[in-house]
């Protein structure tokens, strides 16, 4: 099946998401769609999955033109999509999961043994490894994103869309990934995966169409290099360097010792971990997404349940304590996921300003809140940050999501602090309020405050850095210098402890290429 | 990045999609919020017509012949509607043939009469929504205040002034105590309010039935479920002279109401509240205990409809009996829903259903049509409430999904 997409476009309002983007899909190929964040990439594909009608544009199977309606007639055409996001019903088991939509009936009641056969059959061929009698929650997040590739070959796509299917994998689980996407390939099945990772695209790709800004940059082989490739995702033009002088920090302001974080399940999250932050250092943890870094710093604010271990700040034992007591004793947090952690919707701007400082004498009068000194607080922050609002009375979930962030940002750091931890403080934040927050917590580094940002952009994490700490499966597995290269870090990131990445002499020729990349962030 | 519960390309992408609100649309949606209960009501009140006009003997027999003369259907129909209404003003608002202004406006302070419990228990529920928490134990806690308001005041004697005080203090006590548990047991397990609330209204029930036929609560002489009369000095004073039956209690209600207010929109704990109830999981993250929250509003919202408790014995019913809390509790959800869970809200609302309440005996005694037709428009009302921010989703699905 060869697959055809003819000048989309498709707008937001006044936003274009995709504009004129041509993409031909050729049987037996795995066509890699690279691109940054807010690319356009998803979007491009919900188009393709007829969750979105383009703007204007065509769709083509075997130059034939389509068009979808929903997700529904796309799959009926063979286009099979697999989501960031998984679309299982937790509770229910793989066959049951595979057969749901799709269910065989005999009688009144479900016949899931031809489900059953057909996923032993697919797993076999594959080898999946998946027990289709398995309770979708209890298998790991690898196998889960087989069930749903499993759900798509079921329905006998001809094409697959991966959307960014190894964000969440660690990996070995990568790695196995990609031989599947290979077997796939052998067996006939064309893949267009989505993906912003260098390193994977150009092990498994055929042909990869780079998109930046909504518009096609250009169309290479695999053997282009790293550096085309970043330049033609990246653009020349687009190049955020935060000018920051080398910290002067001595001593230790902030002293983990022996941190263990135990889940609800028993799974141990954080592993003994280890460190110490000095004033006027950031600290950047690095680390591929869910192993541990969320974890660590819900620990750091008394967020956590099953902590053991001791964190002193300027000698002062934090471990133990409730949320309210750490962060009136000097912490700033700036939560991973600011709408469902950081704010509160439907409150206004105003309101969320002082989400954790409504207790501070400033806005209180006995049981009262100071409305007066709470607007004023308001105006003072909305001014000095930046933020994007037509009144400070407006409810803060009406704001862009950079605008949120500064929000969040503004309130954490308006008191004096003798500690700020941010979780991706940038996530999901336009590039212009991107450069503005490193600003801001360089500054805050500048004033002599012990810093931790937990970031699974590895760009972020050489723009703020002083000293990276790699976190893997819950473990400390190093802590290295800002000029480290990247492919050292990644080694660190899959599971390999320092002293084995450490010293890198094979890595010399490199060394300065990829330190004069890590000054630069996209 | 690219790891992410919130697909962070789909944010920046769908940031300009219409889903996101606007503070232009905020205001309007507020301002529509009042606009749609005010609909709602309407177009209840117009399908309760119907429904009048469908079960009237007059407009029955007129339509036998609908064909040879339609208008006489038309007619009668809006005949039978109209009277019904206007003998429900009469009973709930303005009696025209009353004697003097006194009596002409005695419809409306058996309104108010009525709508006292409603307000109080309303509030109640409306506080605990704005927390995230469905209270469906008002009849309870309504009940419990009344069975210690009511103890309080036929068992003890105490000076006059005082013994009101007291009574008072016991029914919001009972309230808070009954409400409390669900608070304090959720807090601590976990477990669901609505199964606990729905749970305790039964324990209420059957512990007064019980307690009815226990010596110290029965009636002397009587062996009757009912309680002896509480004192002189336990009841609440008319507030408009002896011929209404309007009391203090009332004032009670309209101070709650501007209590509650300030709690909600000006004091800390209401921030906390409110937080708590709009996004728990910040309010944890900025260090708001979540599960104090909870105990916090269920006693407060058990005080409140313990004081309509109080209002039932120490204002109108003066003994305690079974049916002391009639269907107020029930009646309080649906009068929060009305007003919105907005303190004022509540109290207009709390007002409109005791309105129905008092002009609907008025209705049925001088047109004969059934009193029930004020449950089934009064249920309307609530389905109509509850039914924009249906559509809202469904329709917003579609964009979605387009």
């Amino acid at each position: 099946m060869k697959l055809e997409l003819r000048d989309i476009t498709k707008k937001f309002g006044g936003f274009t998401a995709n504009q004129s983007v041509n993409l031909t899909v050729e049987p037996h190929q795995i066509h890699c769609l690279l691109g940054e964040n807010g690319a356009g990439k998803s979007t491009l594909m919900n188009v393709l999955y007829g969750l979105y009608e383009p703007t204007s544009g065509s769709i083509e199977i075997d130059g034939e033109p389509v068009s979808f309606s929903g997700p529904g007639d796309a799959m009926a055409a063979g286009i099979g999509m697999v989501h960031q996001h998984f679309m299982l019903v937790p509770v229910f088991t793989v066959a049951e999961n595979v057969a749901l939509g799709h269910e065989a009936t005999k009688g009144v009641g479900l016949d899931l043994n031809s489900t059953r056969r057909k996923i032993r059959e697919i797993s076999e061929r594959y080898g999946f490894q998946v027990d289709p009698d398995a309770i979708v929650e209890d298998l790991p997040v690898g196998v889960q994103q087989r069930v749903e590739i499993i759900k798509a070959l079921v329905r006998d796509a001809e094409v697959l869309i991966l959307d960014e299917p190894t964000a969440v994998l660690t990996p070995k689980e990568t790695d196995e990934l990609l031989n599947i996407m290979r077997q796939l390939r052998e067996n006939g099945t064309s893949i267009v995966f989505i993906s912003h990772k260098l390193r994977e695209v150009k092990a498994v790709s055929d042909v990869i169409t780079v998109i930046r800004r909504g518009k096609v940059e250009g169309q290479v082989g695999p053997e282009t290099s790293t550096d085309e490739l970043a330049a033609l995702m990246v653009g020349r033009d687009v190049s955020l360097t935060v000018d920051k002088e080398p910290a002067h920090a001595i001593g230790s302001a902030l002293e983990v010792t022996d941190l263990t974080v135990v889940g609800e399940n028993g799974v141990v999250l954080v592993d003994n971990v280890s460190f110490t932050v000095a004033p006027g250092e950031i600290l950047a943890v690095a680390g591929v997404q869910g192993n541990g870094q969320t974890e660590l710093t819900e620990a750091l604010v008394g967020l956590a349940d099953h902590v053991s271990g001791s964190i002193t700040l300027e000698g002062q034992e934090l471990a133990g304590r409730g949320v309210r007591e750490v962060l009136s004793s000097g912490v700033g947090f700036v939560p991973e996921d600011r709408s469902t952690e950081g704010l509160v919707g439907p409150f206004t701007v105003s309101e969320n300003l002082i989400l954790d400082r409504y207790q501070d004498r400033e806005f209180t009068a006995g049981p009262s809140l100071k409305l007066g000194a709470m607007r004023e607080n308001a105006q003072q922050a909305v001014a000095s940050y930046d933020i994007r609002t037509g009144s400070v009375d407006a409810p803060v979930a009406t704001l862009s999501g950079g605008n949120q962030q500064k929000v969040v940002l503004a309130r954490e750091l308006s008191r004096p602090l003798k500690l700020f931890v941010a979780s991706q403080p940038t996530r999901g934040v336009d590039v212009g309020s991107i450069e503005f927050i490193h600003k801001r917590i360089v500054a805050e580094r500048d004033k002599g405050v012990p810093v931790i940002i937990v970031s699974t952009e590895l760009d972020e994490v050489y723009a703020l850095a002083d000293r990276i700490a790699v976190f893997f499966h819950g473990r400390l597995m190093g802590i290295v210098p800002p000029d480290t290269p990247r492919e050292t870090l990644g080694r660190l990131m899959a599971g390999e402890t320092a002293e084995e990445v450490l010293p890198p002499a094979p890595w010399d020729d490199s060394q300065d290429h990829h330190q004069h990349e890590g000054t630069h962030t996209a | 990045m690219s790891a992410t519960t919130t697909s962070p390309e789909s944010n920046q992408v769908s940031a300009p999609s219409p889903v996101e609100l606007t503070p232009d649309d905020y205001r309007r949606s507020l301002l529509g919020s009042t606009l749609q209960s005010v609909l709602a009501v309407l177009v209840a009140l117009f399908l309760g017509g119907l429904l009048i006009a469908a079960t009237d003997e007059t407009v029955r027999e007129s339509a036998g012949y609908f064909f040879a003369r339609p208008g006489d259907t038309f007619t009668a129909m809006w005949d039978a509607a109209s009277s019904a209404y206007i003998a429900m003003f009469h009973g709930a608002v303005y009696n025209p043939d009353g004697s003097g202004l006194a009596g002409k406006l005695y419809p409306l302070t058996e309104t108010l009469t009525v709508a006292t419990p409603l307000i109080l228990a309303g509030l109640g529920v409306a506080l605990a929504f704005r927390t995230g928490l469905f209270n469906i134990g008002a009849q309870g806690q309504i009940l419990i205040g009344a069975t210690l308001a009511g103890y309080v005041g036929f068992a003890w004697q105490l000076p006059v002034g005082v013994h009101l005080l007291v009574v008072v203090v016991a029914g919001a006590l009972g309230g808070a105590i009954w409400g409390g548990v669900v608070g304090l047991i959720k807090a601590r397990t976990g477990a669901h309010e609505v199964i606990l609330t729905i749970m305790l209204n039964y324990i209420a029930i059957n512990l007064v039935s019980w307690l009815l036929t226990l010596s110290t609560f029965q009636r002397e002489g009587s062996s009757n479920p009912i309680s002896p009369p509480i004192a002189e000095t336990a009841m609440f004073p008319k507030l408009l002279g002896d011929g209404f039956r309007l009391h203090w209690g009332f004032v009670v209600a309209v101070v709650a109401t501007v209590a509650v207010a300030w709690l909600l929109n000006r004091s800390t704990i209401g921030f906390e509240l409110r937080a708590v109830g709009a996004n728990p999981r910040a309010a944890r993250t900025a260090g708001i205990s979540v599960t104090k929250g909870f105990v916090v509003v269920m006693l407060i919202a058990g005080m409140l409809a313990g004081l309509a408790g109080t209002a039932q014995i120490a204002g109108t019913e003066h003994s305690l009996t079974v049916g002391v809390a009639a269907s107020f509790g029930f009646d309080a959800i649906t009068v929060a829903l009305l007003g919105r869970s907005k303190p004022w809200g509540t109290f207009f609302a709390g007002i409109l259903y005791g309105a129905f309440r008092a002009g609907g005996v008025t209705m049925q005694t001088s047109t004969g049509t059934n009193i029930d037709i004020v449950l089934v428009v009064q249920s309307l009302i609530v389905l109509f409430v509850a039914l924009p921010p249906l559509l809202k989703l469904k329709s917003r699905r579609k964009e979605v999904a387009a």
